[in-house]
């Protein structure tokens, strides 16, 4: 006997935080999950395929990339976006560091570069250059050709992040 | 041999007083942009919002036969759809800025009657949610005759290749003469003249990271759409869209906050704005359309691609060159939504920095059924700047001569600024050779030879490149009279307001529209230099707006010129409102004289008497809501001053397409090597500098940055990104799995240094320097060509060069060769 198949499904998830109940569409993006039925709209979106790291989030303590997820998969995890990174309004040093060294421009690649960089440096807390543009690949960036980005991880590093 | 410069009316330069500017203070924006609350344009929701899918063409040149929208329409969750039918019947083509015959194109919001590229937009479909739209975009049914398609540009003029738009004979969009000096007697003078076949600069874009895209409302009580959007020259597309749309300018009001990126391809995203507006309307609801990356990618605007042909170069024995010829085709793509703007724009810097006086140019304009192209970081300059360069590097070969020498010889000299060039535009500074000196330093050129034999027994081949960029900026829009003799623009202006609030808030609005350049921060360095406080205590108000009524014809963020146009309106403004607070605060503390009032730490004061003090806060407060106060001759201060600032233009000379067609022209001196490996062709470039010399700099850290950017975009399009079409029209890198963006273990780190040959003629003595990228391109080919030269000595003559068409180079030389002749006289 046949049954339809199911299209939409029950999802919770922590996020900075906060616990959310939402149903989904079955085949809803993990990023538009976020962005469209949260309304957090700090993690971006620049590609269709997985390369930009716009939309990099901490899932469970691991960076990933929410447009290579679906909402469904995230059920009962943890989940830290670009907002959920500055505790009280208090900037983390990273955060401190990219516009101190004017690591940003546009701020549209942002918040995955912070997420990626946060993630390096709980790793590993003193990355050497190689280490930092290795961890960052799969971030683009259009507007600073990476130089004060990496300098920034430098910085934060140093700070003893 | 140059003539008599005409020196434009230098600007009455009062620089404020040194304090903030000249700083590199933390940017305003970044405090919301680190944490994830900016504004960009997908952030923007409205209740009931639809999300819009475009249905796209697959075929390039294709006859639509019938469209059927039923089966999308029916679908559970659709709003609705708009085809080109209707677009045809509620709106007007576009403004064409071309004149006939290339003025006949009808551009449309959709695809009408036919398609000229894959990815052009056929019909748009409204739905509850995104992923509801793209499956409604499914079910629409279009039938399409395909017809044969252009994708070579040298084919387009071919008499008997098809023809893409009706009465557009030859898809020649426009086609010119540009002839300066005395190009027949520099031939006649010349000892050599080197013939070079055919160079080509390649199709690619600087690809934002965020997709254009724009969330529409239409207001049915008063008529007016609202466009939250990323446009980043709402000037041009209201000139654009309101006509089209048969209705007001004051009917379309653009708001931007934060832009993800624009280096132009944000221009021209007015046909789709329009599809919006018809649907808002038609549908009444906001509607929301965010490009997806494929779309951006196929539909966007890409850079111009052009190809040199026939190019002849007059030289004297010692390596002085004294002039070109050539002829240039430019491809446009399908549509003409900012061209034949290119055809003029570059020349701009017609002789580079060079000081070649005898120039003769045959330039035609195709279109073609690829994406339309439109502005791209470097616009129609960087093309034409590779085309220089390349000749200074292939002369310098044919000749053996040395390229830093040759560049030296030839570059135009600092106590020449103003300088002059043939076709009348007037450099007004610059030292090249001083930042070609700082360039080879900092790639420590003196132990170039020794590099080059360790690289060798590495099985490596090292090469040493040089590139320049003149990036011209604030643009005299009377070029465009140089294109179509009949159009009615000119000069250019920007708007700022400075007011200061009931309680002492300094608010700072402007009409520009920056996607990343920090102008929020640089304008309240500005301010805060006028007015005497921190730049903390100066609110500029985020992005753009048209209510703020700070805005006028050529308002936008484009073709490097905030720091004069936008800074220069916000000085105007701020030294307006200085100049009312000293009245004021003068009458207020017993009829001081206003240049006795100093304005310093948030008070206007009596100089010499700190004591006497009125705070800002009594100053609002008193003009804002306490006047009674104030005597009769004091109460036409409104401290709430509007500045436009329009620079010195003048109407170049149609006839001889002569005259200065931008107020500035900064400078990039690069340098970089790179080694080659012998086996494969693939490269590194292992060291890299950058000379900036942009004027005065506002906020050095912010120049630099601009710097890096524009050299990455340099880098990329020099070695990777390259938008080629298979023989059907078919774009093959749609996407940036097969566009490959440098990303971080990429680029070579960066060494950066400066000169400021401050602007005689700008506000602030600064210049626009945002699109200073060809240079980077220019030095990674000449590199590569350097390295080549003990493997055959191959003409780089491209602009992009993977790593497979250098090991062409290396494995044939001699075909890369064949493009080159010397002739003895």
């Amino acid at each position: 006997m046949s049954t339809q198949p199911v299209t939409s499904a029950f999802v919770a998830v922590t996020v900075n935080g906060t616990t959310y109940e939402r149903e989904v569409d079955a085949r809803r993006l993990l990023v538009h999950f976020l962005r469209d039925d949260l309304d957090l709209t700090g993690t971006h979106i620049g590609c269709d395929t997985g390369n930009c790291g716009a939309c990099t989030i901490l899932f469970n303590g691991q960076n990933v990339k929410s447009c290579m997820l679906l909402a469904v998969q995230a059920d009962g995890g943890e989940i830290t976006t670009v907002e959920g990174l500055a505790g009280d309004g208090e900037l983390t040093p990273l955060q401190e560091a990219f516009s101190h060294s004017h690591a940003l421009q546009c701020g549209y690649c942002t918040p995955g570069m912070l997420i990626s960089a946060t993630a390096l440096l709980r790793q590993n807390p003193s990355p050497t250059e190689d280490e930092i543009r290795k961890a960052l690949q799969g971030n683009l960036c259009r507007c600073t050709g990476y130089v004060n980005i990496v300098e920034a991880v430098q910085t934060a590093a140093k700070g003893g992040q | 041999m140059s003539e008599t410069t005409v020196a434009p009316t230098t600007t009455e330069t009062e620089a404020p007083q040194k304090g903030f500017i000249g700083i590199s203070v933390p940017r305003k924006e970044d405090q919301r942009l680190v944490q994830g609350e900016g504004l960009f344009v997908d952030d923007v929701k409205r209740h009931g919002m639809a999300y819009v899918h475009f249905v796209r063409s697959p075929y390039a040149h294709a006859r639509i036969v019938s469209v059927d929208v039923s089966k999308a329409e029916e679908l559970d969750g659709v709003y609705g759809t708009l085809t080109g039918d209707e677009v045809a019947t509620l709106t007007d083509p576009f403004f064409q800025i071309a004149p006939l015959p290339g003025g006949h194109v009808k551009d449309y919001a959709l695809a009408v009657g036919k398609v000229r590229h894959v990815g052009e937009p056929v019909v748009a479909v409204a739905a509850t949610t995104r992923e509801l739209a793209r499956d409604a975009a499914e079910l629409v049914e279009v039938e399409y005759e395909p017809l044969e398609a252009i994708v070579e540009t040298e084919r387009a003029a071919d008499p008997d290749a098809p023809q893409l738009h009706d009465d557009v004979p030859n898809n020649t969009i426009w086609d010119g003469h540009f002839d300066y000096g005395d190009y027949d007697g520099a031939l006649e003078a010349a000892d050599r003249v080197v013939r070079i076949k055919r160079l080509h600069f390649n199709r690619f874009s600087s690809t934002p990271l965020e997709t254009s895209g724009a969330v529409v409302e239409y207001n049915r009580g008063t008529g007016q759409w609202t466009l939250h959007c990323n446009n980043q020259f709402p000037g041009f597309a209201i000139i654009m869209m309101a006509p089209a749309l048969r209705t007001g300018m004051d009917k379309l009001r653009f708001v931007t906050q934060d832009i993800g990126g624009g280096f132009g391809n944000k221009i021209c995203t007015h046909p789709q704005l329009v599809a919006l507006c018809l649907l808002s309307r038609k549908l009444k609801r906001a509607c929301n359309w965010t490009e997806w990356r494929t779309d951006q990618h196929m539909a966007n605007s890409h850079g111009n691609e052009r190809v040199f042909l026939d190019v002849e170069v007059p030289v004297t024995d010692d390596g002085l060159m004294l002039g070109f010829r050539a002829r240039m085709i430019d491809d446009c793509g399908a549509y003409t939504r900012y061209e034949p703007l290119g055809c003029i724009i570059w020349a701009q810097v017609t002789p580079g920095v060079y000081r070649w006086r005898n120039v003769r140019v045959e330039f035609q304009q195709v279109c073609s059924n690829k994406s339309p192209c439109g502005p791209n970081r470097g616009y129609s300059r960087m093309q034409h700047l590779w085309f220089t360069e390349r000749i200074m590097d292939i002369v310098a070969q044919e000749l053996n001569l040395d390229p830093v020498e040759v560049r030296k010889k030839n570059y135009i000299r600092s106590e020449e600024m103003p300088y002059e060039t043939p076709n009348g535009c007037v450099y007004d500074s610059g030292d090249y050779a001083r930042c070609l000196d700082k360039a080879l330093e900092l790639i420590d050129y003196g132990s170039i030879e020794e590099r080059r034999r360790e690289a060798e027994s590495r099985g490596k081949l090292l090469g040493v490149g040089i590139g320049s960029t003149l990036d011209s900026g604030t643009n005299n829009f009377g070029q465009s009279q140089l294109v179509n003799p009949d159009l009615q623009f000119s000069g250019n202006n920007e708007v700022a307001t400075v007011k200061l609030d009931i309680f002492g808030e300094i608010v700072v609005t402007i009409g520009t529209t920056p996607q990343g350049q920090g102008h929020e921060t640089t304008a309240a360095q500005v301010v805060a230099d006028i007015l005497g406080v921190t730049p903390d205590m100066v609110n500029v108000r985020a992005g753009h707006d048209s209510y703020w009524n700070s805005h006028a014809g050529f308002s936008g963020t484009y073709a490097s010129q905030f720091a004069v146009t936008g800074l220069g309106a916000v000085k105007g403004a701020a030294d307006m409102l200085a100049g009312e607070i000293k009245r004021l605060a003068g009458g207020v503390l017993g009829g001081v004289p206003p240049e006795d009032i100093e304005l310093a730490e948030g008070f206007a004061r009596i100089k010499g008497n700190p004591e006497a003090a009125l705070p800002f806060m009594a100053c609002g407060a008193i003009v804002n809501a306490n006047n009674a106060v104030l005597p009769l001759e004091l109460r036409d201060i409104t401290l709430n001053c509007r500045y436009v600032y329009v620079p010195p233009h003048q109407l170049p000379d149609k006839e001889r397409k002569f005259g200065n067609l931008t107020l500035t022209y900064a400078t990039q001196i690069h340098a970089c090597v790179i080694e080659i490996d012998e086996e494969t062709g693939a490269y590194d470039i292992v060291d890299y500098g950058a000379v900036d010399d942009c004027g005065t700099r506002i906020n050095p850290r912010i120049v630099e940055g601009q710097v890096h950017g524009a050299t990455a975009h340099a880098i990329g399009g020099a070695t990777h990104e390259h938008f080629p079409y298979d023989e059907q029209g078919n774009l093959l890198t749609p996407n940036f799995y097969d566009y490959h963006v440098p990303h971080a273990m990429d680029m070579p780190p960066l060494k950066t240094d400066y000169l400021e040959s401050p602007s005689p003629f700008t506000p602030l003595g600064a210049k626009g320097m945002g699109e200073g990228g060809g240079a980077g391109l220019s030095a990674v080919c000449s590199a590569i060509q350097n390295a080549l030269r003990s493997a055959g000595g191959a003409i780089v003559y491209d602009s992009c060069n993977p790593y497979w068409r250098v090991w062409e180079l290396m494995s044939e030389p001699a075909r890369a060769r064949e493009n080159v002749t010397v002739e003895a006289r």
